[in-house]
């Protein structure tokens, strides 16, 4: 722990990974718990997989047709956004299967990916980036797109907080206030798309979906409203990446995974602690 | 029959009905409607299970589009004249999980009155605190919606309906999960908020229907208009296809006219 101290003052490597710690705990914060409250987390993971075609497509063109302007991450960027809004439009208007249609698109994208990427010569180890992402790994560039991203969540949220609310809460209500909302449910899913690549690529599909849900979970056991939930959560998920870091650090543990054992175990005692708080309470 | 002349749309009944069908997955709910409900009035909606009390109900919101024929509400489309109702759904599919107080709740009652974003004006809010005050809400206005009672949040819905504002109130069995005393209070409450609202009413409660209603619907696939004055065993019987216990009414009808209030 102390040569982690030590450390940080000296490597930027070490800066970057604390601030991304912090910057993605408030998209998290924010956009987790919509994503826990509205019950929506498989569809996070299902735009999450199915992104692996764009990346893959992107990929496939930059190295063998050498269109350099194309990084894979706008690739995932687009394929995420598709894949919210065809989620969204299907848990809207069809009355298919929701999470048939959801397995049905993670599935199918993953595959798309794969494929591209057999195309695609030399060892590929941005794609395995995605999936397993490395936060000690994080480049500037790669942290303003983290920051532009909280930037467009906080002003958004603040915006439509109440509209969300009443979305997320009661929708055929909401549409009875004459609101919009398809709109307002499709941003959402929209915004949890961004937030899903944008995190993906700098820490790891499987961190993501960790700290999209169990600092919320946390949050959720002992805050009542929406507001607070989100600010518990942000500190929490900042509070668990910056742990996870540092417990990591000297004993050379894989971050994410650390990071993710602290969550869990936080999320366990969390339970625990309400259910025996609960249990003298009655 | 109504003695309340509201000023929008005075003209025009709260609920007008023509010629409606309406299928559902091929199976015909509700066959050739025919209503008017005019303004002012209190109309319960009675029928049995399945039989689409609830389906009237969200065909005059606009939530279910008719398959043929034609819904006006104060003159207009029932989207249109959405935010002059106030909806108050059955015992909902909600979840009662979900991170809201009391107070959040009933100020979704407020969205669509302001602009489209942003936060709710103090005026909201005391228009929300006065709802939940007469629905004796007040007190428990900063607990969580999870921690509130069933018979607490039947009344939570009843005054987000009435935070619209409404020129008509729309319940979907509001007495679901109250007990005999809140259920009295729940009607006296009705009754007051009749002298300025139109109330459309489904209900299990026939022996509710003849002390403050004022016209019964009667939805078995078809729909029939009955003055309270006119309900009688046989009506009964019709409609739920078995004998049921009377009730108590306020004349003696000479059985099914089927004509409109």
């Amino acid at each position: 722990m102390y040569e982690f101290l030590t450390d940080l003052r000296q490597y930027p490597f070490l800066q970057n990974a604390l601030l991304t710690g912090l910057l993605a705990g408030v998209a998290c914060g924010v956009i987790g718990t919509y994503i826990v409250v509205r019950r929506i987390s498989y569809i996070a993971g299902g735009i999450a997989h199915s992104v692996l075609a764009g990346l893959g497509a992107a990929f496939y063109l930059q190295r063998v047709h050498h269109w350099s302007a194309l990084q894979p991450v706008y690739g995932a960027l687009v394929v995420a956004v598709i894949a919210a809004i065809t989620i969204g439009l299907v848990s809207l208007k069809a009355r298919q299967r929701e999470d048939t249609a959801i397995s049905a698109l993670w599935a199918v994208g993953m595959a798309i990916g794969i494929v591209f990427i057999s195309m695609t010569p030399g060892y590929n180890e941005e794609l395995m980036g995605y999936l397993f992402g490395n936060i000690l790994l994080v480049s500037s560039s790669e942290l303003w797109m983290l920051g532009g991203l909280d930037v467009i969540i906080v002003v958004l949220g603040l915006l439509f907080y109440n509209q969300f609310l009443a979305v997320c809460f009661d929708q055929e209500f909401a549409r009875l206030r004459g609101m919009n909302v398809e709109f307002f449910y499709l941003l959402l899913l929209a915004l949890a798309a961004l937030t899903v690549v944008i995190l993906a690529t700098v820490v790891g599909i499987v961190m993501v979906v960790a700290l999209l849900t169990l600092p919320v979970a946390i949050a959720a056991l002992f805050c009542r409203t929406l507001w607070m939930m989100m600010i518990v959560s942000t500190v929490l998920c900042v509070a668990f990446t910056t742990s996870g870091l540092a417990i990591s650090y000297s004993p050379d543990y894989p971050t994410g995974a650390t990071t993710i054992l602290v969550a869990g175990f936080a999320y366990l005692f969390a339970i625990t602690f309400r259910w025996i708080s609960d249990r003298i309470r009655a | 029959m109504p003695d309340s002349v509201p000023v929008n749309g005075s003209h025009f009944p709260a609920v007008m009905i023509c010629g409606l069908n309406f299928s559902y997955d091929g199976y015909l709910v509700l066959e050739d409607v025919n209503i008017e409900i005019q303004q002012g009035d209190f109309v319960s909606v009675v029928g049995p299970n399945g039989g689409g009390k609830t389906t009237l109900i969200k065909l005059i919101l606009g939530l279910l589009t008719p398959s043929s024929g034609a819904v006006k509400v104060f003159g207009q489309d029932p989207d249109r004249a959405r935010t002059r109702m106030g909806y108050m759904p059955q015992h909902s599919q909600l979840d009662f999980q979900f991170p809201a107080t009391v107070m959040d709740v009933t100020l979704m009652g407020r969205l669509g009155h302001g602009s489209h974003f942003g936060f709710y004006s103090r005026e909201d809010r005391e228009i929300v605190l006065m709802c939940l005050e007469k629905v004796g809400l007040a007190a428990i206005r900063t607990k969580s919606f999870a921690e509130i009672s069933g018979g607490q949040r039947q009344r939570l819905f009843l005054a987000r309906a009435l935070a619209c504002e409404p020129d008509m109130l729309l319940l979907d069995e509001p007495t679901a999960n109250l007990d005999v005393a809140m259920e009295g209070d729940l009607y006296k409450l009705l009754q007051e908020l009749n002298e300025r609202l139109t109330i459309v009413m489904v209900s299990h409660d026939l022996g509710f229907v003849s002390q403050v209603v004022r016209t019964v619907l009667c939805v078995k696939r078809k729909v029939l208009t009955h003055p309270t004055t006119e309900i009688t065993g046989e009506i009964i019987n019709e409609i739920y296809g078995s004998p049921m216990k009377m009730i108590r009414h306020n004349g003696s009808g000479e059985g099914c006219n089927c004509t409109s209030s």
